[in-house]
């Protein structure tokens, strides 16, 4: 290769020209051109589907463009695979996890190092080393499948960072990070930054753009639409930056939607807070009930022990905590997709602990998993399909076992169109949709028909910001109706705004329950739990 | 597609001002795609044949052999005059052990004791066939020696499938392992249970020729090809239409999804074994019955071996797997005599389904290359080569 990392940092910039890339019924990337200049976090913005993943995946050498070039230093390059873009110095943290299962995380980590011998020592200091910047601790020698998402992020930022020696790409990197660990991510990346690295930022928060990035790039339907220069971003407000973006990613359609002040609302930029007109719910039946519920599983995060809670109609009850600590065990749990060693669950007073997941969903009780890629959906099969996934075998989409094809594709435009999934067609497989498109797929399988409990996991990690407001909007509205949420999030933020109650689980329990009263200090009380207190306003 | 870049460039390269776009972009292109994917799959199935039979004809050139001369023999011997027929007698069995193995490749689960499951199914009906038919009639020992065939063979396969669904033992070995036994234990059925009498050498008694399948109409072929063609057409509908069929496509697909699904892997595992089991066993029965009526201790026709390949080149799919199956039994059966008339070993007829095998993984692996738009060669090799060029052009430049 006659470019090498060791040219000096100012001559460094990567210049993608002209890349265009179509896949069948969509242009994904339209004659996009940027550079990508070393010592800048370079922050790529857009709502779901608009061809972040798509630029990086050509970048990464995972797609050939179609037409367009890139130049490394002014030489012009092919990036034909993931090990060519690794001899570049690129590293990338794709969207969703690209560890192996089965191996373990310093396995994972060593993986793609040259040489025959794996160095071990090496990895497992670097992981170390690593894990201390990014604020977490990960047993590396605990098998990948173990992880949480959360922590599977930390993994492969810890791995991208170790080949990235010239630019580093980070594909929604912060979507299950706690606040804390997103704010030594941001510490690593400034220090890279210093070190002379190029940084490709792919967000939805425009808080993180705005803090983290020195300049942003806006796609839209496969285009460029606009641009903020360093200089530009560093002369504009927080609030202005905000309203540019926002008119770049959506354009008319959030003319449409209201005036500058949503935008800001959209941006998250308000504080949190409790709907005003939140209802009193105590005095009403108990519709889900957890007694003394304790699961089989080997991982920290399929395991949960002495769990007990009691949800009331239409109650949206949320679960703080990091990642990894029960979460998926809890709503394992619940789906009826883990067994139990102790306790009862029953749902409006009828005892559904030995119900297996298909009787439940039947009840009502849903599950919006995590893992959307190989849990939610099955990656080959269409959207459609994938839209009816929970209910094969059921009238009027199948009848005495054949499928009625009219009926699911109908159902299915229904939903595409409710949700506003971005597909081109309901028979295209749900695999190749981008990553936020694949979450609605699995909120409007989970939310409608006859839902009684839902356990939403992460439910709006990677929507961008309208479909984060559909979403929350969608709870809501179903918690309104008398429905029962449990929302499971890693976002604060997130949780103050829908939930009546949080609990906060930690090491597989819960170990506080906070009134979401809307007093100032509900963050605080929840912290306070997350970082190991035990004290008062147990309810 | 419109090129819509209205922004200003600056000296830097950097555009100054934020554009929003006018129109949306356009979402949907029309394009046949469809179409396109399907000639695909067609022309990577049959390339990998069309590659391995001229790799073989160079094999064959090297041995000093004629090969139009032996594929012109092939052709004769499987097709012209009667011979056809024979090749559809061969291909009865054949075809239903495929779509038993389809079923369970399905789901990712590998059944390779075939041969073991072929075998007791055969032995059973071989043995009991004679006496049965004496006692009864025909039509009864068909019904009564084929459920038990199936019954037998899908027994054969209960061990497997229990130690999969319960403890996640690998079913390659455990199946590969009940195989040698299955095998073992006919020729101990052969020579000590259902010897026949009459001759020295270990074999079983023989079905009278007027008590075999009847032939389809008009021709020299027992009626067990329809039994097979049925199945496929059955299978296929269950596979692609039914919901036990997407169940079964969830469950290979990704077993998270499928727990996700509510779908019960261990009744999965054992249902899916049962039923290649139980194809296989009706694949010995009209084997037997349709083609051979008797059987001989270490007689092994390995009919899974034979058409391992064609099951992946159809794409798993029952129907799809009819012209692949009717080509190999073409193949095999005026191969084997052509070998014989050219002095070839017998086993040539292997390489070349190895070879299909060879030339099907690098069809596959050239496809998925470009399918994500990458290059198919090597990265070393690419760089070797563009090394030179660069500093080519390097220069140039300068
Ligand atoms: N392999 C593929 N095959 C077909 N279409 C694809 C493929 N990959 C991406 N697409 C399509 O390209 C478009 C852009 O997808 P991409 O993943 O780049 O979006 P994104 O900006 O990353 O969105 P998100 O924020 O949801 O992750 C989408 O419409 C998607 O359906
Ligand atoms: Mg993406």
């Amino acid at each position: 290769m006659s470019a090498s990392p060791t040219l000096a940092p100012a001559a460094g910039v990567i210049s993608l020209s002209g890349i265009t890339k179509a896949f069948p019924g969509v242009i994904a990337n339209d004659d996009i051109s940027l550079d990508i200049l070393n010592g800048q976090v370079h922050c790529l913005l857009g709502e779901n589907g608009a061809g972040k993943s798509t630029l990086i995946s050509i970048l990464a050498g995972m797609q050939f463009p179609d037409s367009g070039s890139i130049a490394i230093d002014g030489v012009p390059v092919t990036i034909g695979s993931p090990k060519a873009a690794m001899k570049f110095g690129i590293g990338v943290v794709h969207q969703h996890s690209t560890l192996v299962p089965s191996l373990t995380v310093l396995e994972n980590l060593m993986l793609g190092e040259g040489g025959l011998m794996l160095k071990e020592k090496r990895a497992a200091s670097r992981l170390e080393e690593l894990s201390g910047l990014l604020g977490a601790s990960i047993d590396p020698n605990i098998l990948a499948s173990d992880l949480a998402l959360g922590q599977q992020q930390q993994v492969e930022i810890a791995k991208a960072m170790w080949t990235g020696s010239r630019l580093l790409i980070l594909d929604e990197p912060t979507s299950m990070l706690t606040p804390s660990a997103i704010e030594s991510l941001g510490e690593s990346m400034s220090r890279l930054k210093a070190e002379g690295l190029g940084i490709v930022f792919i967000t939805h928060k425009l808080r993180e753009a705005y803090t983290m990035g020195d300049c942003v790039t806006v796609l839209r339907g496969g285009r460029k639409v606009g641009e903020l220069t360093p200089e530009r971003m560093k002369s504009l407000t927080e609030a202005e930056a905000q309203a540019e973006i926002l008119r770049a990613m959506f354009g008319d359609d959030l003319a449409a939607a209201g005036s500058i002040e949503s935008a800001a609302e959209l941006a998250g930029a308000t504080e949190a807070a409790p709907e005003a007109s939140r209802v009193d719910v105590t005095g009403r039946p108990v519709r889900l009930q957890v007694a003394g519920v304790t699961s089989v599983g080997k991982s920290m995060d399929v395991s949960v022990t002495d769990i007990s809670f009691s949800i009331h109609e239409g109650e949206i009850f949320g679960i703080a905590g990091i990642d990894g600590h029960g979460q998926a065990g809890l709503a394992e749990v619940l789906s009826g997709q883990r067994a139990i060693a102790s306790g009862t669950i029953s749902l409006e007073g009828a005892d559904i602990t030995r119900l297996g997941v298909r009787s439940r969903q039947e009840k009502g009780v849903r599950y919006v998993t995590d893992d959307r890629l190989h849990e939610g959906t099955v990656g080959n099969l269409s959207v459609a399909i994938n839209l009816l996934l929970k209910r094969i075998g059921m009238a009027p989409f199948w009848r005495f076992g054949q499928i009625n094809k009219t009926a699911v594709n109908d159902e299915a435009k229904r939903l595409i169109t409710q949700y506003t999934i971005r597909t081109p067609s309901p028979s295209t497989r749900v695999g190749t949709l981008s990553g936020g498109n694949i979450q609605k797929v699995l909120l409007a399988r989970e939310l409608g028909h006859g839902a009684r409990v839902v356990v939403v996991n992460k439910p709006t990690y990677g929507l961008d910001l309208k479909s984060v407001r559909l979403v929350h909007d969608l709870l809501r509205a179903f918690a309104a109706d008398g429905g029962c949420v449990v929302l499971i999030s890693t976002e604060l933020d997130e949780l103050i705004e829908l939930s009546d109650r949080i609990g906060v689980i930690s090491r597989g329990s819960i170990v506080g329950t906070v009134q979401n009263d809307g007093g100032p200090d509900v963050a605080e009380r929840v912290g306070h739990y997350m970082i190991g207190g035990r004290a008062h306003d147990n309810d | 597609m419109t090129t819509t870049d209205t922004s200003t460039e600056s000296p830097d390269g950097i555009t100054t001002e934020i554009t929003p776009l006018e129109d949306e972009a356009e979402l949907v292109t029309s394009r046949s795609s469809s179409g396109r994917r399907a000639i695909d799959i067609v022309v990577r199935s049959i390339v990998p044949i069309v590659l391995a039979l001229i790799v073989a004809a160079l094999i064959l050139l090297a041995l000093g052999k004629n090969p139009l001369q032996f594929y012109g023999a092939i052709i004769e011997n499987g097709l012209v005059g009667q011979n056809w027929e024979n090749s559809l007698v061969m291909m009865t069995p054949l075809l239903l052990v495929a779509i038993g193995l389809i079923v369970v490749f399905r789901g990712q689960l590998w059944n390779l004791g075939y041969d073991g499951q072929f075998l007791l199914g055969g032995v059973v009906v071989a043995g009991l066939a004679p006496q049965l038919i004496a006692a009864t009639s025909p039509g009864i020992a068909y019904l009564v020696l084929t459920l038990a065939a199936i019954a037998v063979a899908a027994a054969w396969t209960i061990i497997p499938a229990w130690l999969k669904a319960f403890f996640g033992t690998n079913e390659i070995i455990t199946t590969i392992v009940m195989s040698t036994i299955g095998v073992g234990l006919t020729n101990i059925l052969i020579e000590y249970v259902f010897q026949n009498p009459a001759v020295r050498t270990p074999q079983s008694r023989a079905i009278d020729p007027g008590d075999m399948l009847p032939y389809i109409p008009g021709t020299q072929v027992p009626i067990g090809l329809i039994v097979a063609l049925l199945v496929a057409v059955i299978f296929q509908f269950v596979l692609s239409r039914t919901s036990f069929g997407l169940r079964l496509d969830v469950f290979g697909s990704s077993a998270k999804a499928a727990r996700h699904v509510g779908i019960n892997s261990r009744t999965m595992t054992i249902v899916l074994f049962l039923i290649s089991g139980g194809l296989i066993g009706l694949a010995a029965s009209m084997d037997i019955f349709g083609q051979w009526g008797y059987m001989r201790t270490n007689w092994n026709p390995s009919y899974g071996n034979a058409i391992m390949p064609f099951v992946f080149l159809a794409r798993l799919s029952p129907v799809g797997a009819i012209p692949f199956i009717a080509f190999y039994s073409v193949f095999a059966t005026g191969g084997t005599i052509a070998a014989q008339e050219s002095g070839v070993s017998v086993d040539f007829l292997q390489i070349v389904v190895a070879l299909i095998l060879v030339f099907m993984t690098v069809t596959e692996y050239v496809g998925t290359k470009r399918d994500l738009g990458q290059s198919y060669l090597p990265d070393e090799l690419k760089d070797a080569m563009r090394k030179p060029l660069n500093a080519l052009t390097g220069r140039m430049r300068k």
